[in-house]
C-alpha cells in the first residue's frame, strides 16, 4: 500500500508537486494520467526514494519514507520494482545478465538456478532465446520487456511503470498492457502506471488519478473518469487541443487568443 | 574594480565547493572500498580496460621524451664537456617528474574522458537511478573498480614509461652522443636510488585518485542529455589535468622540502 499526503516538490521556482495526495491499496493497479511534464515521473521517483520531496509524506507498506537513511530505504527498494520509461537497461551488459541483475547482486545462486530464473522472466514477458543479445540490438517493445522482466526477478510486491507503452508501436502497447493485467492477476503485485495514453490507462487500471498543476484533480474508476464531466479531465482524455488545460497557449497553427 | 573581485570570489567559493564535492566522493569511494561485499573481478576488469590500451601511447610519449631530455641537455653540456652526465639527468628527472606526470595526463586524457562519458551517458539514460532502484549503491558500483583500477596500472604504466624513457635517452646518448653502452648503464644506474623510483610511484598513486574521482564526478554530476554528456568529458580532462599539475607541485615541495627525499 501507498499512502502520499500533502507533499511537495519545487525545482527552483518551478513547483511540481503541490499539495499532492492519493493513496494506492494494496493489490491495486493505480494510473497516473496528465499532462508531459505535470510530475508524474517525479511522482514515481518521490516513491522510490531517486528524488526527495521538499515536505509531505510518503508511505510504503506503511512506512514512511521520506527521511529514511540510504540503507533502510535499501531494504524497502528490495520490495519494489521500476519499469523505466526508455528501459534503462545497462548496456555494458547482455540482456541475460540485465535481467539477472538482481539475482547477481544479491543473491548467492548457483548459475543453472539463475539462468533457469532469468529464462523464466523472459518467458512471463513473452520472449525467448534473447538471452545473449545486447540492448543495442533490441527494439523498443523489447527493451521494455526484458526491463519488466528485470523487475520481476525481484519478485516485487510493488511495481512503479513509467510510461511504459511510450514509443512502442500499437500492437506492441496492447502487448505490454495485457503483460500488466496479467502480472496484477497473477501475482496480485501493487501497481501504479504513469502514462498519457488513455488506451492503456482504461486497459490496466483499477482506478485513474489525474495531475493537474501538482496536485490529483480526479480519482476514480475508469468508467468514472471516461464519464467525468470535469471539464480539465474531459479535455485531456478526449485529447481537445483547446479547452482550460491549453487556455494560455497557442497550440493550433493560426489561432492567437 | 568591484567586478574583477567579485568574479574572483566566486571563481574561489566554486573551486572551493567543487575540491568539496571531489573530497566527499573520495571519502564515500574509500568507504565503499573497504565494505564488504567486495567484487574485486569488477576492478580488474577495469584494470584490464585502463592498462593495455594506455602501454603504448604512453611507451611512445616516454621514448620521445627520453630522447627530447637527451638532446636538450646535450646542448648545454657538450659545451661543458659534461655529457657523460646526460644519463644521470634523464634517469632522475623520467623517474621523479616527467614519467608519472606525462603517463597520469595520458591516462587522464584517455581513461578520464571515458569514465566521464561512460557514467554521464548512464546518467542520462536512467542506468545510475536504475542502479538505486534496485538498491545498489552507484559510487560502489561504478566508482570504486574505476578507483581501485587506476591505483593498480597507472604505477604499472609509470614504471614501463620509466623504462622505456632511459631507453629513449639510450638511442640519443649510446648512437649520436658516443657515449658507450656500458658507461651509459653505468652512469644511468649510478645515478637512480630507490627513493627516485619510489616518489615517482607515490605520486602516481595520489594522480590515480585525481584522475578516477574527478572523472566519476562529472560523469555523476551530467545534466542535460548528450550536450551534457560532452561538456562533463570536456572538463573532467581539463579540470584533471590541472589538479595533476598542481598536486605535483605539492607533493614534490613536500618530497624535498619537509620530507627531504
Amino acid at each position: 500500500m501507498i499512502e502520499i499526503h500533502n507533499l511537495y516538490k519545487a525545482f527552483g521556482p518551478q513547483m511540481v508537486l503541490n499539495n499532492l495526495s492519493l493513496t494506492v491499496r494494496r493489490g491495486e493497479t493505480k494510473v497516473i494520467i496528465g499532462r508531459s511534464g505535470v510530475g508524474k515521473s517525479v511522482l514515481l521517483k518521490s516513491i522510490v526514494g531517486l528524488a526527495r520531496p521538499d515536505s509531505g509524506s510518503v508511505k510504503v507498506n506503511g512506512v514512511e519514507v521520506t527521511n529514511l537513511n540510504d540503507r533502510d530505504y535499501n531494504k524497502l527498494r528490495m520490495e519494489m520494482g521500476m519499469v523505466f520509461q526508455g528501459g534503462a537497461l545497462f548496456d555494458s551488459m547482455n540482456v541475460g545478465e540485465n535481467v539477472a541483475f538482481v539475482l547477481n547482486e544479491f543473491m548467492n545462486l548457483d548459475r543453472k538456478t539463475v539462468r533457469d530464473r532469468v529464462r523464466d522472466a523472459l518467458a512471463l514477458v513473452g520472449l525467448k532465446d534473447v538471452e545473449d543479445m545486447m540492448p543495442s540490438q533490441l527494439s523498443g517493445g523489447m527493451l521494455k520487456r526484458v526491463s519488466l522482466a528485470r523487475v520481476m526477478c525481484m519478485e516485487p510486491q510493488i511495481i512503479l511503470y513509467d510510461e511504459p507503452t511510450s514509443e512502442v508501436d500499437p500492437i506492441t502497447a496492447a502487448a505490454i498492457n495485457h503483460l500488466i493485467v496479467e502480472l496484477h492477476d497473477k501475482l496480485k503485485v501493487t501497481s501504479v502506471v504513469v502514462t498519457h495514453d488513455m488506451n492503456s490507462a482504461y486497459h490496466v487500471a483499477d482506478s485513474i488519478a489525474m495531475l493537474y498543476r501538482g496536485q490529483v484533480i480526479a480519482d476514480g474508476k475508469p468508467e468514472d473518469i471516461r464519464n467525468t464531466q470535469h471539464p480539465v479531465v474531459k479535455q485531456f482524455i478526449t485529447g481537445q487541443a483547446l479547452g482550460p488545460i491549453t487556455e494560455d497557449e497557442n497550440l493550433i497553427f493560426g489561432h492567437v487568443k | 574594480m568591484m567586478d574583477i573581485a567579485a568574479r574572483s570570489g566566486s571563481f574561489t567559493l566554486n573551486w572551493a565547493r567543487y575540491l568539496g564535492q571531489l573530497f566527499i566522493l573520495w571519502a564515500q569511494t574509500m568507504t565503499c572500498a573497504v565494505t564488504p561485499p567486495f567484487k574485486g573481478t569488477r576492478s580488474l576488469v577495469q584494470a584490464a580496460r585502463i592498462g593495455p590500451g594506455s602501454f603504448v601511447i604512453a611507451a611512445l610519449v616516454a621514448f620521445f621524451v627520453g630522447m627530447i631530455i637527451a638532446l636538450q641537455m646535450a646542448y648545454q653540456m657538450v659545451q661543458l664537456s659534461a655529457e657523460i652526465y646526460i644519463p644521470n639527468i634523464i634517469a632522475v628527472s623520467l623517474t621523479r617528474e616527467l614519467a608519472p606526470v606525462l603517463t597520469a595526463l595520458i591516462v587522464a586524457g584517455r581513461i578520464g574522458a571515458g569514465i566521464a562519458a561512460e557514467i554521464g551517458s548512464m546518467v542520462v539514460t536512467e542506468q545510475v537511478d536504475a542502479l538505486k532502484a534496485f538498491a545498489v549503491n552507484p559510487v560502489k558500483y561504478l566508482v570504486v573498480p574505476r578507483f581501485v583500477g587506476l591505483l593498480i596500472m597507472l604505477p604499472v604504466l609509470t614504471m614501463f614509461a620509466d623504462i622505456i624513457g632511459i631507453w629513449g635517452g639510450y638511442v640519443i646518448c649510446v648512437f649520436k652522443l658516443h657515449i658507450s653502452h656500458e658507461m651509459f648503464w653505468r652512469m644511468v644506474f649510478h645515478a637512480l636510488t630507490t627513493k627516485d623510483i619510489v616518489t615517482g610511484l607515490v605520486k602516481t598513486v595520489f594522480f590515480g585518485m585525481i584522475i578516477a574521482i574527478v572523472g566519476c564526478h562529472q560523469g555523476l554530476m551530467v545534466r542535460g542529455g548528450a550536450e551534457g554528456v560532452g561538456k562533463a568529458t570536456t572538463t573532467a580532462v581539463v579540470r584533471s589535468f590541472i589538479l595533476i599539475i598542481m598536486t605535483d607541485c605539492v607533493i614534490t615541495f613536500v618530497f624535498y622540502f619537509l620530507l627531504k627525499v
